[in-house]
């Protein structure tokens, strides 16, 4: 389950010869069957073009999606692969990139659209708030809106200033969008393609640092899975992963922060200490669930996230755990976030990230004693 | 499903020439070329605006004379035939009905508001009339009547304004989205309607409305630009009726004309006299036509005058004079027609009559369907958030229901 971290100190957010090499090698594996390793970028490609592949009318569009394959080359080989009216790159205009997905998705069409970084979705912030949200509860359901809002977000790639924002509370906040975000390559496909099936709008978090991470996954056995799935009418949305067991505490962590929380939980092994890290996986719908039954059973919990802390997801958690769990807590619950300053400079993102030590010495103030 | 169209801009892309690349589609259309070709203009004379906006039958309901109409070479504009101008009279005398029965049911506190578009219900009918079935529109919360007009139930049109629900009729299947509050939102939303059609091979055209002050966003210009580079079949019609609530038209654009836009993104505008339903049937209708033949979109910008505040919750007495709206009451768009028609012998007194009795009608479903008192549903709030709600929305659901079955029994109790 753990993804082996090969982030790129070339990758920063630009396209670096690095990533274009890893995606043409990822690509040429890509072919073969059974378990291959891959990338997550890889994942969220192969979910894209199956999803084409499988329904005509899902379109990708957005940004340098086209010919170059989008700036971290996520949409590699769709217009090669689909043509010119299948993925396309629009005018520069956010705004109008949501704004005209929402009038295809009423018009018979799936659109997977791509905002090239978390800040310049904000262009689009109206058409998300007011429209992509709202369409389906105003018209009482008689208008569906199966979008894809794909987002590369959160740091941890010496991006400078506005390519490393975690904007995820924006949209977990607005009543009516899916919020997703893998944190696994596997999840990568698997979260993609339900994505694209839902009727309704997803934002599609994608945590840009793990865009290069690897892992061995067998494709044929995800599509397998997904085929399956849609037969069945089931799904893996709305559902947490434990994504290592544990005894002690429970480390919550979605997105970017769970190889982080999964290296601190290794650490703490090492001590002697047992904790088992929970994948979000899916901040809308939130599966209080699996959540609440890993810390009743452990006692204890930490909730990592790169966001800001205040009126942030972690938050948010941390309020759902106590009001269900409150006489299981031996300690109260911690939250291991970034700080409320701007997300900082390459140089200082260092002491911005939750890191393994923050995470540790959080789970050290567990009131151990008691 | 046929994807045939390819729409990238009129100038080839420039991964046409890369190996490797798709193959390059059909030639690409060109707006431009195919307008010089039509009417043996230059582009710029296709895509500019006439020099005067266009007119046919002036205030006092005679017919503009020829040389007057303000048409010149390439945007010149026949007549329509008698039966479009009877459907059109008879729906203009509905639509002043309409607002003034709306403008009334607010007073009585029946609605919470109504933007009435009294004034400018030549530009709210041939909105509609310049539409075929499978053609869509997208109004804003002004355009009530534009929307009865293509079909909609008065009632359902209501909804929105009497405040039960957003919106209350199914957009998908009158071809009418949602009337849109957040200004020009919509006027992608048509962009995207069209763009999806024209994958398809299907041949609707979109009309995307708008006000004058709305053309300052940037959604208006974002969706210009993106019907244009796609090339799409989208009219955008903007009813400049001089004001965005207070805010003159001046301190809004200092474009020549909000029609010469349109040049700046490669599309042809034209502006037209927005109280002259016989020239807006023309200039809109050679519009849609223009828009389905393939010449990509079209700006045509409405000069026309809000006669009432911008709801009734505005004063309008305190940002202009009454001598201003007075010069427009002779404009009206009403008393020309009817003048017009009578003179042409299209008219008579029976015909009025028939007509103001479909205009009563209609005043006495508003009357009836919004006194009515319709319940509505609590449960309502949780069920159309998703397609299928979430355990967070069940909860708190089941938490409302709850609530009011022990309101119930508490009231049960009291009433003991
Ligand atoms: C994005 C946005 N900003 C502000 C408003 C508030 N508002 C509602 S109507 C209006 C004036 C619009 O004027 P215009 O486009 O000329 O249309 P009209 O009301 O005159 O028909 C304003 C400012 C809004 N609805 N949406
Ligand atoms: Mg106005």
């Amino acid at each position: 389950m753990s993804p082996t971290l090969t982030t790129s100190s070339e990758a920063n957010g630009n396209v670096s010869a690095a990533t274009a090499r890893a995606a043409a090698t990822a690509a040429a594996k890509a072919e073969q069957t059974g378990p291959q390793t891959i990338t997550l970028a890889k994942a969220l490609n192969t979910a894209m073009a199956d999803a084409m592949h499988a329904d005509p009318s899902v379109l990708v569009f957005g940004e340098d999606v086209g010919m170059l394959g989008g700036v971290f080359r996520i949409t590699d080989g769709l217009t090669k692969t689909f043509g010119k009216s299948r993925c396309f790159d629009t005018p520069l205009a956010e705004s109008g990139i949501v704004g005209m997905a929402v009038g295809m998705a009423m018009n018979g069409m799936r659109p997977v659209i791509e905002m090239q970084f978390d800040a310049f979705a904000y262009p689009a912030f109206e058409q998300i708030v007011s429209h992509v949200a709202k369409m389906h509860n105003r018209t009482k359901g008689t208008v569906k809106l199966p979008m894809v809002i794909r987002v590369p977000y959160a740091g941890g790639i010496g991006g400078v200033e506005h390519h490393c924002d975690s904007s995820e509370a924006y949209y977990a906040h607005t009543a009516g969008l899916k919020v997703f975000t893998p944190a696994t390559v596997a999840d990568g496909y698997r979260m993609l393609r339900e994505a694209i099936d839902s009727d309704d709008p997803v934002m599609f978090m994608e945590p840009k640092k793990l865009y290069w991470s690897k892992d061995q996954v067998d494709l044929d056995a995800l599509r397998a899975e997904h085929a399956e799935n849609t037969e069945r009418g089931t799904s893996s949305e709305g559902r947490a992963a434990v994504a290592r067991p544990g005894t002690d505490a429970t480390l919550i962590a979605y997105g970017p922060s769970v190889p982080t929380a999964l290296a601190a939980a290794a650490a703490a092994a090492e001590e002697g200490r047992s904790l088992e890290v929970i994948d979000v996986r899916s901040l809308v719908p939130f599966d209080d669930e699996t959540i609440c039954a890993s810390v009743r059973k452990t006692g204890r919990a930490v909730v990592i996230a790169e966001a800001h802390g205040f009126a942030s997801v972690a938050s948010e958690i941390v309020a759902r755990v106590q009001e269900r769990c409150f006489h299981h807590l031996a300690a109260p619950i911690r939250r291991v976030t970034g700080f409320d300053v701007p997300y900082p400079a390459p140089k200082l993102e260092h002491y911005y990230l939750p890191g393994v030590d923050r995470i540790l010495d959080a789970v050290d103030d567990l009131q151990w004693e008691d | 499903m046929t994807i045939s169209a390819d729409h990238t801009a009129q100038h080839p892309a420039p991964e046409a020439q890369t190996p490797g690349a798709a193959a390059p589609g059909p030639a690409p259309e060109d707006a431009a070329s195919e307008a010089v070709r039509k009417f043996g203009i230059t582009v710029e004379d296709y895509m500019l605006p006439a020099r005067h906006q266009i007119q046919m039958v002036g205030p006092d309901g005679t017919l503009t004379p020829h040389t007057e109409q303000g048409a010149q070479p390439g945007h010149e504009y026949s007549l329509p035939g008698d039966d479009e101008l009877l459907a059109a009279y008879e729906q203009l005398v509905v639509g002043r009905r309409v607002n003034d029965q709306n403008s009334a049911l607010v007073r009585q506190g029946r609605m919470a508001v109504y933007p009435s578009s009294h004034g400018q219900e030549a530009c709210q009918v041939a909105a509609a009339l310049c539409l075929s079935e499978g053609d869509w529109m997208f109004p804003t919360y002004r355009d009530s009547v534009a929307v009865m007009a293509r079909g909609v139930d008065p009632v359902q049109t209501m909804t929105l304004f009497r405040g039960d629900w957003h919106g209350g009729y199914d957009p998908s299947r009158h071809k009418v989205g949602i009337q849109c509050t957040p200004l020009t939102t919509q006027l992608l939303h048509g962009v995207g309607v069209a763009h999806a059609a024209k994958l398809r091979g299907e041949d609707t055209v979109v009309l995307a409305m708008c006000g004058d002050g709305a053309t300052s966003e940037g959604d208006f210009h974002e969706a210009l630009n993106f019907a244009a580079v796609f090339h799409l079949p989208v009219v955008f019609f903007v009813q400049n009726n001089q004001y965005a609530i207070s805010v003159p038209l001046a301190h809004q654009s200092v474009a020549p004309s909000l029609a010469h836009k349109a040049v700046g993104y490669g599309m042809a505008g034209e502006r037209v006299d927005g109280n002259d339903i016989v020239a807006l049937l023309a200039v809109l209708g050679r519009a849609v036509r223009l828009a389905r033949e393939g010449s990509g979109p079209l700006l045509v910008e409405a000069h026309t005058y809000r006669m009432q505040a911008h709801t009734n919750a505005d004063d309008a007495t305190r940002y202009r004079q009454d001598s201003e709206v007075a010069e427009w009451v002779a404009k009206d768009p009403l008393s020309r027609m009817k003048t017009y028609m009578t003179d042409r012998g299209l008219l008579d007194d029976d015909r009025a009559a028939g007509i103001a009795e479909k205009a009563e009608a209609v005043a006495t479903q508003l009357r009836e369907g919004l006194s009515e008192e319709v319940p509505v549903e609590p449960q309502d709030l949780f069920k159309y958030v998703f397609s299928t709600p979430t355990p967070q929305l069940k909860e708190q659901s089941a938490m409302l229901a709850d609530e009011l079955a022990r309101d119930a029994t508490s009231k049960s109790e009291v009433a003991k």
